[in-house]
């Protein structure tokens, strides 16, 4: 027999196989978590953003189905989670540290909803997970980038609160700075916002003409006064240098999506999430990275970084986590 | 110590307090005029947050920076005449419409610019208003530096400053402002309209506030953010005491508290040893010094808060 193809059996294959990926997905769809994110700040707040970038690339990926809510007030916090886990959420991701009874309230009273928190608290019963934000390793490298790099041998950072997550960072990116040039020496300013890029700016022309020239951006803003003067600057979380260019050689990424399939994968083999999930911010875990531009770094500083990178991958080498607030 | 006093005379120090000064200072004059007609107007929380917003919607949306101003001042305006329909018209609580307007346009601003910008890791930016050189003059020594190379919008504030101070003190216009703001009655009986005067000088003060909101992302940042105002409109509602209602103090008062900002934020860098928030807290409570010293003196408008009706004794 003769196998003809009309033009019609032609389309009805091509249909079906168009229509394949979208068969999968929903297969994938049953079993794709139900994740509901309470962000406290506007998801274009560094921090949140990229959580809720990887809550989205995981929702792309069919891993989970993920919902938010933002700007999320401390007196309304407790009632978002609620609902999310009245309205069956599987997970409910968040941050605790301005609720930390409240919120544990709330999942001690829904135990069969898994809890993922960031909070300067350890975590609670079966279902109450806690992570801290680690994208100190990649800060500290970052600091052996710019140790070579400075004139005036000041090195400056922004900060928002000395809260221990940004002091540790600080600290780190100063440590890093201090093996390669053991003469550095530092300034630091807190601004006392989350978000008020106008007075980070302001502080990081008060560092630059105290003879900083080398900026650590832990708020948005600094990198704004380093570009108006003309000096450097590294950028934390997220990649600034898109956003300034000729400003920002360096950036201390952090990638939240170890932790996402960490947590996901232990909801769906119904293990207890009521452990600190910290460990997969960690560079060992692809949870931070630097990312840097060569051509705008000086070159024998370079594998120095790099060497100092694979030893801490390797878990060699332990980048010391100092909480203190830098003076 | 040698250190700190070194620090007075350093050109970038004042450089910075007319920056910071900016948005106070459109803030502040915008407050004063409200309430030299007799109405409080504590929504300017919100109308600055408004004003930054549309300001830089405007520009990110294809307008010119100068446009976006225009756009932003029209936006402070609307909602100011919503506070001014409650308060005079209707003659509501001016405290508890101001705080209310400052709740709606906040959230309003906040709905608009997520309806509108995609959501991506860090907001978008706009290219905005860029410090001017003006020839010779930015040269000058000390005076150069600081005076000179300020963005556009600031050389605004200190001539608003100058245009207020002449239409109150010596148009027609102003003594009728003044007079709204001090026996109502008398105005309507020169046959003028005192809930006329009271809406406009709302809507006009919710403009300039919306001006000191479009600064802050048309010319100190170059992105909008729903929580940047950062409280700078509360400062501006005491700043308006200290100035005892006056235009020149006011200006005084907006850059005297930028003076202890930019001073705290250098002293950081210098005194070891301090905890940073007492440098933070400088500002505020310096100024609250600054206003015990002052507000015995205030003359405040007698009829501040006190709803005009026609015929009421």
């Amino acid at each position: 027999m003769t196998i003809t193809t009309t033009r019609r059996t032609l389309m009805a294959g091509a249909a079906a196989t168009l229509a394949l990926p979208a068969y999968f997905r929903r297969a994938n769809a049953q079993s794709a978590l139900r994740v509901a994110g309470v962000h406290a700040s506007p998801v274009e707040n560094a921090w949140n953003s990229r959580i809720h970038l990887a809550m989205q690339e995981a929702a792309k990926t069919g891993l989970l189905e993920y919902e938010f809510s933002e700007s999320v007030t401390a007196t309304d916090y407790p009632r978002a989670m609620r609902e999310y886990a009245e309205a069956g959420m599987q997970l409910i991701w968040g941050e605790s540290y301005a609720v930390e009874r409240e919120a544990r309230e709330v999942a001690t009273d829904y135990a069969e909803t898994a809890f993922l928190m960031g909070s300067s608290g350890g975590p609670q019963g079966d279902n109450f997970g806690v992570f801290g934000t680690r994208n100190h390793e990649a800060a500290y490298l970052a600091g052996m980038l710019a140790g070579t790099m400075s004139d005036s041998n000041v090195y400056g950072s922004v900060g928002g609160y000395p809260i221990p997550e940004v002091n540790l960072l600080i600290n780190a990116f100063r440590m890093g700075v201090s093996e390669v040039n053991p003469d550095a020496t530092f300034l630091n300013g807190f601004i006392g916002a989350w978000f008020d890029p106008a007075r980070a700016q302001e502080a990081a022309v008060a560092q630059i003409d105290a003879g900083a020239d080398i900026l650590f951006g832990e708020r948005i803003g600094t990198a704004d006064g380093a570009q108006a003067r003309g000096v450097k600057a590294i950028g934390s979380l997220i990649d600034y240098t898109p956003r300034y260019p000729d400003t920002v050689f360096a950036n201390a990424i952090w990638n939240y999506g170890p932790t996402i399939a960490a947590v996901v994968a232990d909801v769906q083999a119904d293990k207890q999430v009521g452990r600190d999930y910290t460990e997969y911010s960690f560079m060992a875990h692809g949870g931070n990275e630097l990312v840097y531009v060569a051509d705008m770094v000086p070159a024998d500083a370079i594998p120095g970084m790099e060497a100092r990178k694979k030893m801490i991958e390797a878990g060699v080498f332990e980048v010391p986590i100092d909480p203190a607030e830098p003076a | 110590m040698i250190e700190s006093l070194d620090l007075l005379f350093s050109a970038s120090l004042w450089a910075a307090v007319l920056r910071i000064a900016t948005p106070l200072i459109f803030g502040v004059l915008g407050a004063l005029l409200c309430e030299r007609s007799g109405v409080l107007n504590l929504g300017i929380e919100g109308v600055m947050t408004m004003g930054a917003m549309s300001g830089w919607l405007s520009v990110f949306l294809g307008s010119d920076l100068w446009t976006g101003l225009l756009i932003a001042a029209a936006a402070g305006a609307l909602i100011g005449l919503l506070h001014a329909l409650l308060t005079v018209p209707l003659g509501l609580s001016q405290h508890v419409s101001g705080l209310g307007i400052t709740l709606f346009a906040s959230a309003l601003a906040y709905y608009l610019y997520r309806l509108i910008v995609t959501v991506g890791e860090s907001p978008p930016t706009i290219d905005p208003f860029r410090p001017l050189d003006i020839p010779i003059l930015s040269d000058l020594p000390f005076l150069g530096p600081v005076l000179f190379v300020q963005t556009a919008p600031t050389y605004l504030a200190l001539i608003a400053v100058a245009v207020i101070a002449y239409v109150l003190a010596r148009t027609p216009l102003g003594l009728a402002i003044r007079m709204t703001g001090e026996n109502p009655h008398t105005v309507e009986s020169q046959g003028l309209d005192p809930a006329l005067i009271r809406i406009g000088c709302v809507m006009a003060g919710s403009a300039l506030m919306a001006l000191g909101g479009a600064f802050l992302t048309t010319a100190a940042f170059n992105s909008f953010f729903p929580e940047m105002v950062q409280g700078r409109g509360w400062i501006c509602i005491a700043l308006v005491v200290f100035s005892s209602w006056r235009p020149g103090k006011a200006l005084l008062g907006a850059l005297l508290f930028a003076f202890f900002d930019a001073y705290q934020l250098r002293l950081q860098t210098v005194v070891e040893g301090v905890p940073y928030q007492l440098f933070l807290m400088a500002p505020y409570i310096l100024s609250i010094v600054a206003l015990i010293l002052v507000a015995r003196r205030a003359q405040v408008p007698a009829a501040l808060m006190t709803p005009y009706r026609r015929g009421e004794r």
